[in-house]
């Protein structure tokens, strides 16, 4: 399968296969006017598998959002044609608006415009938790 | 300005301040009957709570403060759909503190965020309730003149109840205590707290379903209730339940110097005929709850 080179834009590589698509969800590119790309079950050296995300345009990536689904993803910046810049990422103490909590006993679930937090409790295991009623995220 | 939210929130020299301060109360109540004259507590009961509600106003008037609230969402502006932010914020325009308690976990955390005084939270649903907890610990220092070095028996569900998850998170920042889990398996202390809580930190404790194997070992032993309606099925139910009520005939092989607790209200977790028994305390716990509430609401108001 052959996907064309990009000038100018973004390679999220490394996601964890099977990852991808809940990625490409909650950085919201189906908002997106340009081209995307979602490569699943890619070949890895490092992974075994793995998923691509190409995005045609340099846009703002939440990198706490990329952070939060897997802080082993990398983040490459292509400008004419020719890598730019590459970011390792780490998991993020806090994430705002990414997730939404799952628990009905939570006050997200009624409270108008209160933002979706939720904090860093286990960095080893990578367990996120409500910020209001401390429910895991799912 | 400070909130409690979570018991947590509070070091434990605060913890140990507030402990001091209570005891002062309950030995010289006079000195401390005028200190909040002319403030305003605001009890805010999204849910009804008759006990905690009528501890923190016992609590404010013995401080010669006054109180204004509401005791069910129905009376107040949350039935026409009022964010809790925005009631915290309007009544914070009349009182100086405010006590709230809400069926919606971490509403008081919502609350907070725009609040002009300090906020108590006085139960958030099935989450925290740290002036219960406050409770707990007064108790036990006051019987046990420490709060370390102890064995600390939790019994019945320790699965959904949150007093005993707040109580281990509190006792488990004093040094050398022990806590023995007694319940059936079905409900024993959920697995994060386990491990993100007790194994990190390197806790000793014992799980057991074996309450009167137990006993001996006990400084503390916390009762709880064992509902019918956490249950996958009736006959588990029907097996278990009488382990779990506290007789005085279980007592046998308790320590003289045992302190009974209960969170209360009890329903049948504990017989009455234990009530006359020297160690049981939860009666004295409830008197506690004024106290410490007394000393807390002096914190966060800053009166010397």
């Amino acid at each position: 399968m052959i996907i064309g080179k990009i000038e100018d834009g973004i390679v999220l590589d490394h996601i964890k296969a099977g990852q991808g698509m809940k990625l490409y969800n909650i950085l919201g590119l189906d908002k997106l006017d340009c081209e995307v790309a979602l490569i699943q079950n890619a070949h890895s050296e490092k992974l075994g598998r793995k998923d691509i995300l190409k995005i045609d345009k340099i846009i703002d990536v939440n990198l706490d959002a990329v952070g939060y689904v897997d802080p082993g993803i990398t983040v490459n910046i292509i400008r004419g044609g020719k890598l730019a810049k590459r970011s390792h990422l780490e998991a993020p103490e806090e994430v705002v608006g990414i997730i939404k909590c799952k628990n009905p006993r939570c006050i997200t679930t009624i409270e108008q415009e209160l933002p979706q937090v939720f904090q860093l409790t286990d960095r080893e295991n990578r367990v996120y938790r409500c910020k209001y009623c401390e429910s895991k995220a799912e | 300005m400070r909130h409690l939210i979570d018991i947590m929130d509070l070091s434990i020299e605060e913890l140990d301040e507030m402990i001091e301060v209570a005891k002062d109360i309950i030995a010289n109540p006079q000195e401390y009957s005028h200190k909040c004259a002319g403030k305003k507590l605001a009890t805010l009961f999204f849910e009804p709570s008759t006990r905690t509600r009528l501890s923190f106003e016992a609590a404010m008037y013995e401080l010669g403060g006054v109180v204004l609230g509401f005791s069910e969402a129905n009376s107040s502006s949350a039935a026409k759909g009022e964010s809790v932010s925005d009631t915290i914020r309007t009544v914070g325009a009349y009182a100086d503190i405010i006590a709230m308690r809400h069926p919606k976990e971490g509403a008081p955390i919502a609350g907070i965020r725009r609040s002009t005084v300090p906020v108590i939270n006085a139960g958030d649903g099935g989450h925290n309730h740290p002036t219960q907890t406050l409770t707990d610990l007064l108790t036990i220092s006051r019987e046990k003149d420490r709060l370390e070095g102890l064995t600390i028996g939790l019994c019945g569900d320790l699965k959904f109840g949150r007093t005993v998850h707040s109580l281990i998170n509190a006792m488990s920042r004093y040094p050398n205590n022990k806590f023995i889990l007694i319940s059936p398996e079905e409900l024993r202390i959920p697995e994060y707290l386990k491990y993100e809580t007790m194994i990190k930190k390197g806790l000793e404790f014992v799980e057991t379903d074996d309450l009167e194997g137990a006993m001996p070992e006990l400084d503390i032993l916390y009762m709880t209730r064992v509902q019918r309606e956490r249950f996958f099925n009736e006959q588990d139910y029907l097996r278990l339940k009488d382990s779990y009520i506290l007789t005085p005939d279980k007592l046998d092989n308790a320590k003289e110097d045992l302190s009974i607790l209960h969170p209360l209200p009890r329903v049948n977790e504990i017989s009455v005929a234990v009530d006359d028994d020297p160690r049981a305390k939860y009666f004295e716990q409830v008197r506690n709850g004024k106290y410490i509430r007394m000393a807390l609401i002096l914190k966060l108001l800053e009166v010397a």
